[in-house]
């Protein structure tokens, strides 16, 4: 059974085709980048796939079952600027916001959670920072603490939207580690990524994409100049500069 | 003080002043801990929609019932507050009209329909509707015991609601995708928030009036932002500004004649408001004004030792010393530092107007 496993997927914004008819397997275990210039359907899948987004047709499994009934073994990571980080909160508080899900209505997190959470922080490298106000947070931190938030789910799928979006060589060095970690503990990671170049050294699989698929698969097999121009078209020749 | 202890004293005694101080405590709580999510997720306009959308609610439940229990009238003011609220939501998703737009549409709308209404039943020969246009601006001097229970009951149940689903309701405030992730209805609960929001409004109405009492959902959550960066602390600290402002604001106007209840109110919140913008540790004006001249007087400092330095670099042996003159070229206005740095031993006084580091000086520079 795959980690993931999506079936002739299509999503529309009005009239207008997001996403069309697309297959997409995920196998369990792997780093699996989703790449595809601006408005190719990204963050729509990731969004279609977690329920927040109705689908025209097709459907999305995760494990084998719809994610509205396995939503203890997903973890989502969404772009770190969907968030405001002037919100009154501490770095502590916004990686208990993981533990929610579990906790379900109106019970508060205990002591097992905020061990948890502290113990995700030192997986990130931000112990000393837990107490710290989020709105001081630099740009790499704040990728840091919402990693840390998904790592509190102790979920099967990770699914990240940009993860490596505007942080520093040092943070995106620790974000690769960290993946690492999870595909060695059997993890499932799928995330969209920009940057063509660092595909083939971070990730094991890739998926183009540009409303259709364009392929999926293992990179060494998926990741070729002929599949990167019939996704990114006449701008194909940004391929081996720093991707879109 | 004599004056505060005497007006304790009238608190504890007089029943009219004790009812009044009680029901704006407890609108000033609710509206403010309530108002506070609403600041944090940008909705302030929303509850000014609300207030004024309550309008003709209140008119017509007298029209329909015939009377002018609080109950009954906050009823109808919540049912047409709750009403605006789906509009400006409807219009939004079904139209190109922008948030703020449908919100001034359905604001204005409703409280031109509320103020037609009002005028009709004002015109009824009738005594019986004496008193209804006190929604307008607010009169705290006409609550009685039993509205006190209304309000009581109602604001107690929605804080009530608010502080069990407080973690999901941070999240919706903070992160909703995230929350939908999770699996909670985040719509739903963005329909609970808005719901405790009318409550919250509509209890208010009697003693603030439509016109204002968004102001008593605003300014608490805004002020008390300045002093805190806990979500916790700063509802319940919103909820503590509303209840200084609603006490001190009823008790003034109904201790003084011909002084409107929602107006003294909402002119002691914003009181509260220029004070914390002042003072406030960190966030406020004040403090940011006093530690940017600290730092601007530091790095003048700073600038005159490098620059002595740097003369004294390019002028090895020089045994005479740099005017003031010469430094004010380099970085300005040397004097008063050169002052300050000769009080801190790091320059010393080679002549009436020649300057040259210290050892300590040196140290300094290289640092």
């Amino acid at each position: 059974m795959n980690a993931v496993e999506v079936t002739d997927l299509t999503v529309a914004y009005g009239e207008k085709p997001v996403l069309w008819d697309v297959d997409l397997d995920v196998p369990k275990g792997v780093l699996m980048a989703i790449v595809g210039p601006n408005g190719a359907g990204k963050t729509t899948l990731m969004r279609t796939i977690l329920g927040m987004v109705k689908p025209a047709a097709g459907q999305a499994l995760v494990h084998g079952r719809p994610y509205e009934e396995q939503r203890l073994l997903v973890a989502y990571v969404p772009q770190r600027g969907s968030v405001d980080w002037d919100f009154p909160t501490s770095v502590l508080d916004v990686v208990l916001m993981g533990r929610y899900g579990r906790l379900g209505w109106v019970r508060r997190p205990g002591s097992e959670d905020r061990a948890a959470a502290r113990e995700a922080l030192e997986q990130v490298g931000m112990s000393e920072l837990a107490g710290r106000q989020i709105s001081q947070l630099s740009g790499g931190q704040q990728q840091r603490v919402f990693l840390a938030r998904a790592l509190v789910q102790h979920a099967e799928v990770y699914f990240m939207d940009e993860p490596f979006q505007g942080v520093d060589a040092t943070t995106e060095k620790a974000i690769v580690e960290l993946l690492r970690a999870l595909r060695a503990r059997g993890k499932t990671v799928v995330a969209v990524h920009h940057d063509l170049q660092t595909v083939p050294e971070y990730f094991d699989e890739v998926t183009l994409l540009n409303v259709r698929r364009i392929a999926s698969g293992p990179v060494s097999e998926c990741f070729t100049e002929e599949n990167l121009r019939r996704t990114y078209g006449g701008r194909a020749a940004f391929f081996g500069t720093n991707g879109a | 003080m004599p004056e505060l202890s005497l007006l304790g004293l009238a608190l504890l005694s007089d029943y009219t002043l004790r009812t009044v101080a009680l029901g704006s405590a407890a609108l000033g709580i609710t509206s403010g801990a309530l108002g506070t999510f609403a600041v944090l997720r940008r909705q302030s306009l929303l509850g000014d929609a609300i207030s004024h959308a309550a309008l003709p609610g209140v008119a017509l439940a007298f029209l329909l019932t015939g009377s002018k229990a609080s109950l009954v009238l906050v009823v109808g003011a919540a049912l047409a507050g709750f009403l605006a609220t789906l509009l400006v939501i409807g219009v939004v998703s079904t139209t190109r009209i922008k948030y703020d737009t449908a919100l001034g549409i359905v604001l204005s709308v409703f409280f031109g329909f509320g103020l037609v209404l009002l005028t009709l039943i004002q015109r009824r020969p009738d005594a019986s509707q004496a008193g209804l246009d006190r929604f307008l601006f607010g009169q705290a001097a006409a609550l009685l015991q039993s509205d006190l229970v209304t309000m009581g009951i109602l604001g107690g149940a929605a804080l009530l609601l608010m502080l069990l689903a407080w973690k999901e309701l941070k999240l919706l405030a903070f992160d909703e995708d995230f929350g939908t992730s999770l699996g909670f209805p985040m719509r739903a609960l963005d329909v609970l928030l808005t719901a405790l929001l009318v409550v919250a409004i509509v209890i208010g109405l009697q003693t603030v009036g439509v016109v204002l009492m968004a102001a008593m959902v605003i300014a608490p959550a805004a002020a008390a932002r300045q002093w805190t960066d806990r979500l916790g602390t700063l509802a319940a600290l919103a909820a503590g500004f509303g209840a200084a402002a609603g006490v001190s604001g009823a008790v003034l106007s109904s201790e003084t004649e011909r002084l409107p209840t929602g107006p003294t109110i909402v002119l002691c919140a914003t009181a509260i408001v220029l004070v914390s913008l002042l003072l406030a540790p960190r966030r406020g004006l004040v403090w940011r004004e006093l530690r940017g001249r600290r730092d601007r007087r530091k790095l003048r400092l700073a600038a005159v030792l490098a620059d002595l330095r740097a003369l004294e670099l390019q002028h090895p042996g020089d045994e005479h010393g740099h005017s003031a003159g010469v430094l004010s070229v380099m970085s300005g206005g040397a004097e008063a530092s050169l002052l300050e740095l000769h009080r801190r031993g790091l320059v010393k006084r080679l002549g009436p107007d020649a300057w040259t580091l210290t050892d300590a000086g040196r140290t300094e520079t290289s640092r």
